[in-house]
C-alpha cells in the first residue's frame, strides 16, 4: 500500500510533459556512486495484515484499562471524556497544517485562542502562549526566557530539589552551551526555602513544583512569601505545577508566580507511553516580547468581523532566525487543542470535582497504607493526589509482587532519584482509581511487606 | 444559536457537561487556605461543547478536504489507519514509567523503528527523543558541540548555514551557544564551494545544510561539501526536512552526512494536527552515536529484552519520557506497509509530480522559476510575478487560490528567491488535481492581468477576509475572559 494514486498510463503522459524518457533521469543530480541503494526494510504489507501485526505488538503490553494503576510522577491517568477523541478525530483539526493562512484556519487558530484564554483562567496569569513540547521543555523555555528578560546579566537558575528529576535533567541539556549556572537541587532536604539564600544578583530565574514531585502542597502563603523573597533579589519566580490540581487550588498566578508551567497531559491527552503531551506556558504581560512559543491574537478583517492569527511572530525563527526567542517551530498543537476540548467540556464543576475525588481518593489510600505497620506515609504536611510511602524491602520487589498477584501496577521507584529517602516508592491516586482498587493495593502492601515471601526480581 | 462563538459567550452559570461519580471513600477535609476563590472556566454542556469545536473545525482548511501545496511541509495524506493502530489500548494506555517488562511490544516498535530511520538514511544509531523538527535538530547541533568537545576542540563556535536554510537552523545555533554564519548559494542554487572554503577554519563547528534543498534542488556538490567540512576538522549536519524527495534514491549517511534529524509528521506521513504533535528523531553516524539524546530503546546482553538505555556521552534528555511515542506508531505503521521499494516510490512520484508542475508553469510562462533550468527534486519555488500584472504580489496569488478552494503554497520562503510561491505536491495527489490546481494557476494569472481587484480583494470565499495582523500585533488581545 503507497498511497500513490498515478496510473502508469497517467505516468508515461507525465513524463512526456516533462520531456524524460525515464523516472531516473530526474535523479541526475544525485551522485551517481551512492544513488538507489538496497534498503533492508521488513517486506511491505497490506493494510489488512499492518493491523493484525500491530494487534499482536499492542497486546504484549500490560495496559491501563486492563490493570489498576499507581502510577503518576509527571504523568497521570485522568478521565478523558468521549467527546475529546470524537473531535480531535475530524480531519479538519488534525490533517492540518499550522494556521500560517488564517482566512481558512480560524478554527485551529479560535481554538487555540480559547486555549489561552482558559489555560489563563487556570493558572491566573495574563498571557499563555500555544503551548510548547511538555512539561520539561516548558521548564527548560522559562529558564531562556528569564535570561533573556534579564539581558543575560542574571546566569543562574535556581532550581529546587523537588522539582521532577526529568525537568531538570531537561533544563540541564537545553542550557548546556549557554554559560549558565544551574544549581540548588544538590541541597539536601527536600524543600525549597533553602534557595532564597542562595539568591542573589545573579539569579535570573527561581523553579520551584508545588504542588512538588514527592507531593507536598506548599500553601499559598508560603509560596507568596518565595516569590516575595525571589522578587526582593530581582529574580523571577517559575512555578511548575498540576493542571488537575488548579481545580481546586490556589493558583500559581494568585501567589507571584512570573511563570507557570505545566505538563498538560492531564487535561484530557492519553498517556501514550510517554508522548505527545503538551507543555503549558504561562506568564506575565509585560513579558510577551521576551516569549517564546507561538502566540493567537484577536483582530479584525477587512470588513471588520473579529477573527484570529498568529501574532508577535517576529520573536520567532523563520522570521528572526538567529536572534529567535527560541527555535520551535511545530508545538504540540492537536494536545493544546484536546486540553482546550477538556476543559469545555469538564467546565468550571467538572474538573473541581475531578480534583476532589483525586483528592479524597489519595488521602484515603495514604490513611489506609499509613496504618500498616511495615509502612509509612512520608507526608507530614498536606499533599495533593500523590505521596511518598516508606517500605520494609526494595520497592522493585514489592511492585513485582503487587503486579504477580494483585495485576496491580505499583508507585515510582524513588531509589534513583531519591536514594537517600530508602525503599520509598512515590504513589498516586487520582479519580479513575476505585475504592476496590485502593483496597486490594493495601492487602497487597501488606502481604508483601512478609519477608516469608520470597521475590525474585528480575531486571 | 451561533455555536462557533467564543467559547466564554457559550456559558450559562451551573450548566456542567461531564458528571463524575460521587466519592466511593470517606472524604477528606480539604483545608480551606488551599482551595481557590473562584474557577472560571466556562460552564456549558456536551451538546454545546461538540457543536461549537465542529463549526470551528468546518472553519479549516485541511488535506482531508483538499490539494494542500505547502512547500516544505510535505503535506501528503494521512493514512487513517495509522490513527486506528495508535489508539489500541495497548499503545495509548501505558504509562511510560512502567516496568519495562510490561511494555516489550512498544519498546520493540520503538527499537525497530530507531532500527528502519537508521536503515533509510544510511546512519548507525537513532534517538526517538526529540518531539519535533526543531527539537531534533537542536538535539543534532548539541551533538555536534559535545563531540567537538570530546575532540578536545573547544575553540570552535561557529556554525555554516547556507542562506536557504530555514530559520531553525540559526536559531538551534544560538540556542546551544554558537554564531551562525551565512553561506550564499551559486547560480545553480547550490551552496557556493568558494565562499565555504572562505569560511571554512578550525573555528567551525561543522554547516547544516538541507538536501535537497529550500529551493527544491538536489545539492549536486554535496560529498565535496561533506568532504571540505570534514577536512577542516568540521561536521556534517542535514536537515531531513526534506528527506520525502531521497528515501531510497540516495543514504544521507552514506554522503557524508553526520548527523540528521527526521520529521515523522512529513515525510512518514504522520498527521501535522494543526501544529503538532511532530516527531523529531536524530540520527547519527558512528563516532557520534555515544552522545545521542536518550534512554534510547537497546536490548539486553542476553538480547532477550528490551531496555531503556543512555547513551555513554549523552547530551543527556531533551524531553521527558521516550518522546512522542503516538506519533511514532503512526509511523511505524506506514513504513511497514510501504517497504523498500514502496519508499523508494513515494520518492519517485513525490519529484515525478513536482517536475510535472515546473513543467507546465515553464511552458506556461506566468510564474518565473529561478532555477526553473534543473530538475527539481519534491518541491519547485516559483514567483509571483505575473508578466503583465506588476502590482500583483506572491500574498495577492495565495490569497486568490482560497477563493479556488486550495490551499496556498508555502510563500516568500526561500528568503533568497523574490516574492517565492514554494510548492510541494507530495506523492499522494493525482495528476487531475495537479492539473486542476495548475488551470487555477493559469486562470489566476489571467485574472491578475485583467482584474487585479479580484486578487487584492481576495479571499472573499472564505470563513474570513484578510485579516489585520498589523493591529494584532501592536495591541495584543491573547486572551479574553468574562
Amino acid at each position: 500500500m503507497r498511497y500513490i494514486p498515478h496510473t502508469e498510463a497517467e505516468r508515461q503522459a507525465m513524463m512526456a510533459a516533462i520531456g524524460i524518457q525515464d523516472i531516473d533521469e530526474l535523479f541526475a543530480a544525485v551522485p551517481a556512486d551512492y544513488r538507489y541503494p538496497q534498503l533492508d526494510l521488513p517486506e511491505p504489507m497490506t493494510e489488512m495484515e499492518v493491523m493484525r501485526e500491530l494487534e499482536m505488538m499492542a497486546a504484549d503490553n500490560a495496559n491501563l484499562r486492563e490493570f489498576a494503576s499507581f502510577l503518576g510522577a509527571g504523568a497521570y491517568n485522568h478521565f478523558v471524556p468521549a467527546v475529546v477523541d470524537t473531535i480531535i478525530s475530524r480531519g479538519e483539526f488534525y490533517t492540518a497544517y499550522t494556521p500560517y493562512q488564517p482566512e481558512i484556519s480560524q478554527g485551529t487558530l479560535q481554538a487555540a485562542f480559547e486555549y489561552q484564554s482558559m489555560v489563563a483562567a487556570l493558572t491566573g496569569m495574563e498571557v499563555v502562549n500555544a503551548s510548547h513540547y511538555d512539561g520539561a521543555t516548558a521548564v527548560a523555555e522559562a529558564a531562556v526566557m528569564a535570561v533573556n528578560i534579564q539581558r543575560h546579566k542574571r546566569r543562574t537558575i535556581l532550581i529546587s530539589p523537588t522539582l521532577h528529576p526529568q525537568y531538570r535533567q531537561v533544563l540541564r541539556t537545553y542550557t548546556q552551551g549557554m554559560d549558565l549556572k544551574i544549581v540548588g537541587d544538590e541541597l539536601e532536604g527536600h524543600d525549597f526555602h533553602a534557595l532564597i539564600d542562595m539568591c542573589n544578583k545573579d539569579t535570573a530565574l527561581v523553579v520551584v513544583q508545588n504542588p512538588d514531585f514527592l507531593g507536598k502542597l506548599h500553601t499559598p502563603q508560603e509560596m507568596q512569601d518565595l516569590a516575595d523573597a525571589v522578587h526582593a533579589k530581582g529574580a523571577l519566580l517559575a512555578v511548575a505545577t498540576d493542571p488537575i490540581a488548579l481545580g481546586l487550588l490556589t493558583p500559581p498566578g494568585d501567589y507571584g508566580a512570573d511563570i507557570v508551567t505545566a505538563d498538560g497531559q492531564v487535561l484530557g491527552n492519553g498517556l501514550n507511553f510517554g508522548g505527545p503531551y503538551l507543555g503549558i506556558f504561562a506568564f506575565r504581560a509585560k513579558h510577551m516580547r521576551k516569549s517564546s512559543g507561538r502566540l493567537v491574537g484577536e483582530t479584525v478583517d477587512v470588513d471588520g468581523n473579529k477573527g484570529y492569527v498568529l501574532t508577535l511572530s517576529t520573536r520567532e525563527q523563520h522570521i528572526r532566525r538567529e536572534k529567535a526567542t527560541s527555535n520551535i517551530c511545530s508545538n504540540q498543537a492537536l494536545n493544546a487543542l484536546v486540553a482546550a476540548v477538556y476543559l469545555a467540556a469538564m467546565g468550571k464543576h467538572g474538573l473541581r470535582k475531578a480534583a476532589e475525588l483525586s483528592w479524597h481518593k489519595a488521602h484515603y489510600a495514604a490513611q489506609k497504607i499509613d496504618q500498616l505497620p511495615a509502612y509509612g506515609v512520608a507526608n507530614d504536611t498536606p499533599f495533593f493526589k500523590e505521596f511518598v510511602v516508606t517500605c520494609p524491602r526494595p520497592v522493585s520487589e514489592i511492585n513485582q509482587y503487587l503486579l504477580e498477584e494483585y495485576g496491580i501496577i505499583g508507585g515510582y521507584d524513588l531509589s534513583q532519584d531519591y536514594p537517600e529517602l530508602g525503599n520509598a516508592m512515590l504513589l498516586c491516586v487520582t479519580e479513575m482509581n476505585t475504592r476496590e482498587e485502593i483496597d486490594d493495593l493495601v492487602t497487597a502492601l501488606q502481604e508483601a511487606a512478609n519477608p516469608q515471601i520470597r521475590l525474585e526480581v528480575t531486571q | 444559536m451561533k455555536y462557533d462563538a467564543y467559547i466564554y459567550d457559550l456559558s450559562t452559570p451551573g450548566r456542567t457537561g461531564v458528571d463524575l461519580p460521587e466519592p466511593d471513600v470517606p472524604e477528606t477535609p480539604i483545608p480551606a487556605e488551599f482551595v481557590r476563590d473562584e474557577l472560571p472556566l466556562p460552564e456549558l454542556s456536551l451538546p454545546q461543547v461538540t457543536r461549537h469545536y465542529l463549526r470551528l473545525s468546518q472553519k479549516n482548511y485541511a488535506v482531508d478536504k483538499g490539494f494542500y501545496p505547502l512547500g516544505s511541509c510535505t503535506m501528503k495524506y494521512n493514512p487513517k489507519v495509522n490513527e486506528w493502530s495508535s489508539r489500541l489500548p495497548g499503545f495509548a494506555a501505558l504509562h511510560p514509567l512502567q516496568d519495562p517488562l510490561l511494555t516489550p511490544g512498544a519498546m520493540g516498535l520503538m527499537y525497530d523503528l530507531q532500527n528502519m530511520i537508521a536503515e533509510i538514511a544510511g546512519f548507525d544509531a537513532v534517538s526517538l527523543q526529540p518531539a519535533a523538527g526543531a527539537h531534533g535538530e537542536f538535539a543534532g547541533v548539541l551533538i555536534m558541540r559535545a563531540a567537538q568537545l570530546a575532540r578536545g576542540e573547544t575553540q570552535r563556535h561557529k556554525i555554516l548555514v547556507p542562506d536557504s536554510a530555514h530559520g531553525t537552523n540559526p536559531a538551534s545555533t544560538a540556542m546551544a551557544g554558537f554564531t551562525a554564519v551565512q553561506i550564499p548559494s551559486d547560480a545553480d542554487g547550490n551552496v557556493d564551494i568558494d565562499a565555504l572554503k572562505a569560511k571554512l577554519d578550525d573555528e567551525v563547528i561543522g554547516i547544516m545544510i538541507t538536501n535537497p534543498n529550500t529551493l527544491g534542488l538536489f545539492e549536486s556538490n554535496i560529498v565535496e561539501v561533506c568532504e571540505l567540512v570534514h577536512e577542516a576538522g568540521g561536521l556534517v549536519y542535514g536537515d531531513g526536512a526534506n528527506l520525502n524527495a531521497i528515501m531510497g534514491i540516495v543514504r544521507p549517511g552514506d554522503l557524508g552526512i553526520d548527523v540528521m534529524h527526521f520529521n515523522l509528521h512529513k515525510t512518514f506521513s504522520t498527521p501535522h494536527g494543526g501544529g503538532g504533535p511532530g516527531s523529531g528523531p536524530v540520527g547519527v553516524v558512528a563516532e557520534l552515536a555515544p552522545f545521542l539524546p536518550g534512554p534510547i530503546v537497546d536490548l539486553n546482553d542476553a538480547e532477550d529484552a528490551y531496555i531503556w538505555k543512555q547513551p555513554e556521552q549523552s547530551i543527556g534528555r531533551v524531553k521527558s519520557f521516550h518522546g512522542n511515542f503516538g506519533v511514532m506508531v503512526k509511523a511505524y505503521t506506514y513504513i511497514r506497509m510501504l517497504g523498500a521499494a514502496g519508499l523508494r516510490e513515494v520518492s519517485e512520484t513525490a519529484v515525478l509530480n513536482a517536475n510535472y508542475m515546473q513543467a507546465r508553469i515553464l511552458k506556461s510562462g506566468n510564474y518565473p522559476i529561478p532555477y526553473g533550468h534543473r530538475f527539481c527534486m519534491h518541491e519547485t519555488v516559483a514567483q509571483g510575478k505575473i508578466p503583465g500584472a506588476e502590482d500583483v504580489h506572491t500574498l495577492d496569488v495565495a490569497k486568490r487560490l482560497i477563493d479556488y478552494d486550495y490551499h496556498p503554497p508555502t510563500i516568500y520562503f526561500p528568503l533568497i528567491v523574490h516574492e517565492a510561491l514554494m510548492m510541494e505536491p507530495t506523492e499522494t495527489e493525482d495528476k487531475e488535481t495537479i492539473d486542476e490546481f495548475l488551470d487555477t494557476l493559469d486562470k489566476i494569472a489571467e485574472e491578475a492581468r485583467e482584474n487585479a481587484d479580484l486578487l487584492h480583494q481576495a479571499p472573499v470565499n472564505a470563513p474570513i477576509r484578510r485579516l489585520d495582523e498589523v493591529h494584532a500585533a501592536r495591541k495584543p488581545v491573547l486572551i479574553r475572559l468574562p
